[in-house]
């Protein structure tokens, strides 16, 4: 793949929602990108902004109460943010497609499969019903669904969960879109399923170069899925990084805190196992954020620095711009030049 | 399987079955859903048994029959010497003190207008332990123990996070003293950070108070971590049973090692997601399981002869059962028959 190329920039996103309680920023200046054919994981706890992100990318934030407040989203070069409606229209579906976490609620019961796979492809490709049923079928080939010629005809109610979800990520790519936003794909199914799934996005991704932008909080998944991952913490990027860098060199100590406070297989090979890790208290509301750094309250190196002001993202060194948002690292870097 | 009941044994149950008959409706004829077939197993106090299985397994028909929310269409469940299966009425309703239950979603699980304090103290009223204000001093006592603050007992649900919630939800199973709890994927709807804060919780209430715990999971990871002996159900069946590190050493049905292997860990990454054992298709309807193994339609290891007739489920090795014909013992070591590197 061409993977030098930008193919999606986000620079400084701010989504802010607006109550009686005041205005709560609940995406606080977002940086990343997504380059051509790879997988980015953005992983974090509810509430750090990680579906906000994939929701403002398609600008679908739900208006009012929310509102993107500022930022740039810029799909080869274009912002997105800048965009009318209509140019939206044209992009989600076809350039941007999204799968959700639930495949039963994002289905319509009432249509076929086949209608709802063939509406993205007579909206964005022109193509008449009979086409469009051609290629709805071709699709179902596609991700893995047998006698796809019958179940073409079938309603949502009479497929498995499993299966649910392959028509989701059959209709996500039936016109073949650059990006794929899969939003928890797996979180509804079954491990074995789950597998399948994973296989199945592995497989479609390398024969049609489509860049994944997979949110989940399953460190599992990210391990066997992304090339790079972000790790979101209170509406901000707090690391990222290779998949390698972020998960066997962590930087940040909440990155630390939620490998070490996972249990994992094999954990019985030696006994009895220990307490897990834990980090305590939990997430700040995003009412209470004030100045500072969001975790400073559940961190067990925070000191004066942590409360004063927010840190920026530092390099934490590594060809993969491995980085994170923690004073210790300018702290370190400060020492090693001493 | 087991002819007479150790005294170590706190709940025992005995070929379970829970079906639900459907009537005909549109031209459909009646039919019966198998979802809990046949089902036995022992849990010894002060222990952990964790049954796993996926979606439709029977894994939460079997905690709910167990609490008898379910009913029971035949075999036999005790909780020591009292028979549960056969209890009706005022004795049901006073033997629940004996067994509770902690469900998986902290938020709907909580009435939202009553209050935190309240639903802990509901148990004490309904069962009138003590007076009222022993049952009040028990409440903030049961607070302090699952790590929440007495004076939060005047707050309403929603004022409490996910794991807070399910703090509460603990507490409230615990105020009778049970002998055992039941905890019906309670750890699955919580992020990860906060899960370690209610398994570690789990694990040092079962210290403290001896408690007996049957864990309904999907979660092999956290399974390995709370509890002593596994069964791995598949379709309404138990297909094996094992103590923990004689099962996570080495699972033997291949559903079990599929099972497994299809874990996604933070150690093995893309090389496990490369060398798992894939399953094809789903599992079939409970409705009219086939003849035979049910597993064998996606097993990579059947034959012909495990479609004909059901495997028994029979001891390998000591406290190490399986149903599955094609695992043989060589040198009184029972050999799995699909091998998976769980390294």
């Amino acid at each position: 793949m061409m993977s030098d190329e930008k193919l999606l920039q986000v620079s400084d996103l701010r989504v802010e929602f607006k109550s009686r309680q005041g205005t709560a920023m609940v995406l606080n200046g977002v940086d990343f990108e997504l380059r051509p054919g790879e997988t980015l994981c953005v992983v974090g706890e509810s509430g750090c902004g990680k579906s906000m992100t994939a929701l403002a990318l398609l600008r679908l934030i739900p208006s009012p109460p929310g509102r993107i407040a500022g930022g740039r989203v810029a799909l080869r070069g274009r912002d997105l943010l800048a965009c009318s409606e209509a140019e939206m229209r044209a992009v989600r579906g076809n350039r941007i497609s999204m799968i959700f976490q639930e495949p039963m609620t994002s289905l319509n019961p009432v249509y076929t499969v086949g209608d709802q796979i063939g509406e993205t492809l007579r909206l964005h490709a022109g193509l008449d019903a009979r086409a469009a049923r051609a290629r709805a079928i071709e699709m179902l080939m596609q991700v893995g669904i047998p006698a796809p010629e019958k179940r073409v005809d079938e309603f949502p109610h009479q497929l498995s969960g499993g299966m649910r979800q392959r028509v989701m990520i059959a209709m996500a790519l039936a016109c073949r879109p650059e990006i794929l936003i899969a939003d928890e794909p797996t979180t509804a199914l079954d491990v074995t399923v789950q597998a399948q799934i994973f296989d199945l996005l592995r497989d479609l991704q390398r024969e049609n170069g489509t860049a994944i932008l997979m949110i989940t909080h399953d460190m599992g998944a990210v391990a066997e899925m992304a090339d790079r991952v972000m790790v979101m913490y209170a509406g901000r990027v707090i690391e990222q990084g290779t998949v390698d860098e972020v998960l066997s060199a962590p930087r940040h100590p909440y990155t630390q805190g939620l490998i070490e406070c996972l249990p994992e297989l094999g954990s019985s090979r030696d006994g009895e196992p220990g307490p897990l890790a834990e980090i305590p208290g939990v997430v700040p509301s995003i009412w209470e954020l004030g100045q500072g750094c969001a975790f400073r309250e559940r961190c067990p190196h925070a000191h004066a620095r942590c409360a004063a002001e927010v840190p920026p993202m530092f390099a934490a060194g590594g060809a993969g711009g491995h980085g994170a948002a923690c004073w210790l690292l300018a702290e370190q870097a400060e020492e090693a030049m001493a | 399987m087991n002819a007479r009941t150790h005294p170590d044994v706190l709940l025992s149950v005995q070929d379970l079955q829970v079906h639900f008959p459907r009537k005909s409706s549109w031209g459909r004829p009646p039919e019966v859903v198998r979802a809990v077939d046949g089902v036995s197993f022992e849990v010894r106090r002060g222990t952990a048994l964790a049954v796993v299985g996926e979606s439709g397994s029977g894994k939460t028909t079997t905690a709910l029959a167990v609490m008898r929310l379910a009913p029971i269409t035949g075999g036999l469940v005790r909780l020591g010497d009292t028979e549960l299966s056969r209890l009706e009425g005022e004795a049901m309703r006073l033997a629940r003190r004996r067994l509770q239950i902690v469900f998986q979603d902290p938020f709907s699980s909580l009435n939202p207008r009553q209050r935190a304090g309240d639903a802990v103290r509901a148990p004490l009223d309904l069962m009138k332990v003590g007076t009222p204000a022993e049952r009040e001093a028990r409440v903030a006592q049961l607070f302090a123990q699952v790590g929440l603050r007495p004076e939060q007992r005047h707050l309403f649900p929603h004022q409490f996070s996910g794991g807070q919630r399910q703090r509460i939800n603990i507490a409230r199973a615990l105020a009778t003293q049970p002998e055992l709890v039941v905890c019906d994927e309670p750890v699955s709807a919580l992020d990860v950070a906060i899960r370690a804060q209610i398994l570690n919780l789990l694990r040092q209430l079962q210290r403290d108070l001896g408690l007996t715990y049957l864990f309904i999971s999907h979660d092999m990871a956290v399974v390995e971590h709370l509890c002593d002996e596994i069964a791995v159900m598949y379709l309404g069946q138990i297909v094996e049973r094992a103590p923990r590190q004689a099962f996570f050493a080495s699972p033997l049905h291949p559903y079990s090692v599929a099972l497994m292997s299809a874990v996604p860990t933070v150690a093995g990454g893309r090389r496990r997601a490369a060398t798992r054992i894939k399953l094809s298709g789903d599992p079939p309807s409970p409705i009219a399981p086939p003849p035979g193994c049910r597993f064998a339609g996606r097993c990579p290891a059947a034959e012909p002869a495990c479609t004909q007739e059901m495997p028994p489920l029979r001891e390998v090795n000591p406290g190490h059962w399986v149903r599955c014909r094609r695992v043989e013992v060589v040198d009184g070591r029972a050999q799995p028959v699909i091998r998976f590197d769980n390294a």
